[in-house]
């Protein structure tokens, strides 16, 4: 068993480093949100399930394990909401972004 | 303060008590008389307060139907992590290609989801998965997504994702 | 067995400083504010392992709470961006 929490601590701190190396890499906001996004999720579940194979079925691996489902939830909704914040602040996608379906809504919103 | 309409509420209130008593529980982690009779005080105050907002009030059937799609909800999740491993794969790939090799876009499409819990789950399911990011959702559940690449999109366009979500939460497809 | 703890606890600081670089430089504002969530997110993973590296599970509950408040604060920070206002 420790064998395998240590396994999965390590995966899930590999995902955390190219999460914070994509966030320095690429070029804008929205390309920085998505390899924060899925890298920090996936990293943070990872680790925290190494954890909680660590400690055995215990009170605190209860909370644990809370504390993995909730920023499951929580991380990809801020992430959206941090997205939609970002444009209605007016950051412009960088230039080799092909296509903006969302210019006109926002346009058509703010007359 | 609303009044409490006990006769039609009776479900919903009950199972939101039961949720929020078994977390006061578990995270207290002391059993005896004291904290645990603290614990029914709060919860029973808060399942008051709030019993509408996790289950929509119409009475029992409707708590079967919450239970089954809690189920349908787990099953869902086993393949949603199959796919949340894909995901970050293909973005360390991504990231550590010395080239970058991106060409981000933003596209929209329609979605005919039945409730806000549906619409709130393919949301985050998006985020979550392969090279997509959910940028809104406007009134006319319309989603705008934004793509890490061309594939992405196109493989998000095919809408596999989003029957399957339909399926959990009985919507049409 | 308390070293792929000490480790992970390492690598999550290295990957912390690397976010950091992106919150002093970053150009725009929401720049900072998402490198400033991993930097939280990296924090509640590390209050885990302390409660288990220093055998104090109290700071299980610290971790709850940060998390909690994290989420929250990301949310007003995106909403005074999207709006200017925080409340109402």
């Amino acid at each position: 068993m420790n064998v395998l929490s240590t396994i999965f601590l390590l995966t899930g701190s590999f995902f955390f480093i190219v999460g914070s190396i994509g966030l320095n890499r690429l070029p804008d906001v929205y390309t920085r949100l998505h390899a924060t996004t899925k890298c920090d999720t996936l990293g943070q579940a990872l680790m925290l399930l190494g954890v909680i194979f660590y400690e055995g079925a215990t009170f605190t691996s209860v909370k644990v394990l809370l504390i993995a489902i909730f920023v499951l939830i929580a991380n990809p909704t801020a992430a959206h909401a941090l997205a939609k914040g970002a444009y209605m602040y007016g950051v412009k996608p960088c230039e080799i972004t092909s296509l903006d379906m969302y210019k006109e809504k926002v346009k058509r919103r703010s007359k | 303060m609303r009044s409490l309409n006990w006769k039609e509420n009776i479900a919903s209130f009950s199972l939101t008590f039961a949720i929020l008593f078994v977390l006061w529980a578990v995270l207290s982690t002391f059993f005896d008389i004291v904290h645990l009779s603290l614990g029914a005080i709060c919860s029973l105050l808060v399942a008051y307060i709030s019993y509408d907002l996790l289950i929509k009030p119409k009475g029992t059937k409707h708590v079967l139907i919450v239970l089954k799609t809690a189920a349908g909800f787990f099953l869902y999740f086993f393949w949603l992590t199959i796919q949340i491993l894909k995901a970050n794969i293909d973005v360390v790939m991504i990231i550590l290609n010395p080239k970058l090799p991106i060409s981000p876009e933003i596209i929209k499409f329609d979605s005919k989801l039945p409730n806000d819990v549906a619409l709130t789950t393919l949301a985050n399911s998006i985020t979550l998965t392969p090279g997509t990011l959910t940028l809104d959702i406007d009134e006319k559940k319309k989603y705008y997504v934004h793509c890490l690449a061309k594939r992405h999109g196109d493989a998000l366009l095919k809408g596999k994702m989003q029957s399957l979500v339909a399926r959990v939460f009985g919507g049409k497809e | 067995m308390i070293e792929p703890f000490l480790l992970t606890a390492l690598l999550l600081v290295f990957a912390s400083v690397l976010c950091l670089y992106r919150t002093i430089r970053g150009p725009t504002v929401p720049d900072r504010i998402v490198a400033v969530n991993v930097i939280a997110t990296c924090t509640i993973v590390i209050h885990v392992l302390i409660a288990f590296i220093g055998n104090q599970p109290m700071f299980v509950d610290i971790a709850m709470t940060y998390a909690l408040l994290n989420f929250l604060v990301t949310l007003v920070a995106a909403r005074y961006l999207a709006t200017g206002r925080i409340f109402a």
